[in-house]
């Protein structure tokens, strides 16, 4: 036996980005996703057109950006994934704290599940866009033909046309997080978000020279300013920005703790923020455009349309659009292309939080890691997704992990990290004592106090709603099991995860840079480098 | 398009484009502090790492 094994062996170096840029790329790779282009469109479109950039623009900046801040805050200085991170944060006092890591950590374990599923029809539509086959009838198609939806409930009646791709996915996904941060997830990014852009910008430009684009292009950008006094518009920019950006479930917190010590933070921070919303952005204008040709065709008003988000966008209108489309399979092949590959790099960073919890609390490897905990959320998805109730399972599963579970679990961060700890001025030394753009005391207030009571006024709307409208005419049952029940799987899995016993105990840290004495960090925080929020 | 469309689209683009070129040309032009405080050299021995095993 070596002299290193055992419990005192000597500790692996933590996995790093190689530099700056690769950083980057990951964490715009993890921002940019599904919801960018099957989500930001319609939102837009039915929150006041042109106008819902006033609320999107102010959300971006009062919560996305200062929510970013904080996760990177807290990933970089407490240097580890969320349970790790939120223990050390806790201290002596509030060790328990590691229990809302895991919180987090579980949800990206549920998405994870069903978001491959979507890249696997996304794959699977990219394949089926060569010689059309959804045919005339989408939404049978869909719902039919490759979906073979039944009724609420659990079925084992598996669909091949699912499982197959959906087992690819997930094997490609445990074989890039086995080779690790840098190698793995890094390389993958650094090689499909370039591609992306360059596939979804192909698109852009083919949708803009369509017939009726301007329309489409009208509809979306027209404003109607009367939206901006219904508080909703505004709660449908906050909710964009904030499930856009991939905040306050881990990723940003387990990302940024692979950075060096001796990084910038805010401005790498900014750019990644600016360049979800850009995708944003050119999501809108290539899918208006190609919205407005479908109405063109059909001899009807944009407004006329419907299906102008999630899967019904993606799955039932785009494929009818396609097939009507002169060049049309190439058109199908760039967008389902694009959202496979932009689903794929989200779901890597999703994973890697769930895989660097798991490291850190066992004291296990990434290629472990990966295997462990690939192949039992493989056989899951597999068991809940891929039979003939998946498609129900997945819109449940889906609405309670991210309007109860993120918003829940962000609410929780801010009001444990600034009000209970009181660790605002050091986690805002922290950032700008590594960063070239400095934040101010606004950046607590946005953070600690704004933050928090917006979406804690979201949570409480949704969760009144949900309780007594229900959700999409589901049995009652049916919701609490799979809606309800994914909460309460949330909480008792934070907490069994938090009584087990660390590998090695992560308590003896002492983080960098130390928070120096009060008059130093007056000093310290009224330093004139750079420019300040 | 209409005029005001137009209007809001170019303004859509000058915005958020313009805040994602202005924040890479800030990060080119300042990738990083010269004037960290003193430590943070990263030592992989201040770290928790996963145990090393070679039987």
């Amino acid at each position: 036996m070596s002299a290193t094994a055992g419990e005192h062996g000597a500790a692996q170096p933590r996995e790093m980005w190689t530099g700056q840029v690769g950083f980057i790329l990951s964490a715009i790779g993890s921002a940019v996703g599904l919801g960018n282009i099957w989500r930001f469109p319609g939102v837009a479109y039915e929150n006041g057109g042109g106008a819902f950039l006033i609320p999107y623009l102010v959300a971006l900046v009062t919560a996305g950006i200062p929510i970013l801040f904080l996760d990177y805050a807290l990933g970089h200085r407490f240097r580890g994934a969320a349970p790790t991170a939120f223990r050390r944060l806790g201290g002596g006092r509030l060790k328990w704290l590691e229990s809302l890591g895991w919180f987090q950590v579980m949800i990206c374990f549920v998405i994870a599940l069903y978001y491959t599923v979507v890249i696997a029809w996304a794959a699977s539509y990219f394949v089926f866009s060569f010689d059309l086959r959804w045919g005339d009838d989408t939404a049978g198609f869909l719902v039919g033909d490759y979906l073979q939806v039944g009724d609420p409930g659990f079925s084992f009646t598996f669909v091949p046309a699912v499982l197959i791709p959906l087992v690819i996915i997930w094997v490609a996904a445990i074989v890039v997080l086995a080779f690790g941060v840098a190698r793995g997830v890094q390389r993958i990014n650094v090689i499909f978000l370039p591609l992306l852009v360059v596939a979804f910008a192909a698109l852009v430009v083919r949708s803009l020279f369509l017939d009726g684009a301007g329309d489409g292009l009208n509809a979306l950008f027209t404003p109607d300013f009367s939206a901006l006094a219904d508080p909703n518009v505004w709660i449908a920019a906050y909710s964009q920005i904030f499930f856009s950006l991939s905040i306050a479930f881990g990723i940003m917190i387990t990302y940024a703790s692979y950075r060096r010590r001796r990084s910038n933070l805010t401005t790498p921070g900014l750019v990644v923020a600016f360049a979800n919303s850009s995708f944003e952005i050119l999501a809108g204008i290539g899918v208006f455009a190609t919205l407005g040709f479908f109405a063109f065709e059909q001899g009807v008003d944009v407004a006329e349309l419907e299906g102008l988000t999630g899967v019904g966008l993606s799955f039932i209108t785009f494929p009818a659009i396609v097939s009507q489309m002169p060049g049309g399979p190439i058109f199908g092949i760039l967008f389902f292309g694009s959202l496979a590959m932009a689903g794929f790099t989200s779901l890597l960073s999703v994973l890697q939080v769930v895989s660097a919890g798991f490291q850190e609390k066992f004291g296990l490897t990434p290629r472990q890691a990966a295997t462990r905990v690939g192949v039992v959320s493989m056989v899951l998805s597999v068991l809940l997704f891929s039979t003939t109730t998946g498609l129900i399972a997945l819109d449940t599963v889906d609405n309670w992990a991210n309007n109860i579970g993120i918003v829940l679990s962000a609410v929780l961060a801010g009001i444990f990290a600034f009000w209970v700890l009181r660790k605002g001025p050091e986690l805002r030394y922290h950032l700008n004592a590594v960063s070239t753009f400095r934040v101010g005391g606004v950046w607590t207030l946005l953070a600690g106090v704004l933050a928090p009571i917006i979406l804690g006024y979201m949570l409480i709307q949704r969760i009144v709603s949900l309780v007594v409208e229900g959700y999409a005419g589901y049995p009652d049952w049916y919701l609490a099991l799979m809606g309800w029940g994914t909460v309460a799987f949330f909480v008792v899995a934070a907490l069994v995860l938090t009584g087990i016993r660390w590998r090695r105990s992560p308590d003896a840290f002492r983080p960098w840079p130390p928070l120096p004495e009060p008059t130093q960090r007056v000093d310290a925080a009224t330093s004139t480098e750079g420019g300040r929020s | 398009m209409t005029g005001t469309a137009i209007f809001f689209l170019v303004l859509a683009i000058v915005l958020v484009w313009g805040g994602f070129t202005v924040s890479v040309l800030a990060l080119s032009r300042k990738p990083d502090r010269h004037d960290f405080p003193p430590g943070g050299v990263d030592d992989h021995r201040e770290d928790i790492g996963p145990v090393e095993r070679d039987t």
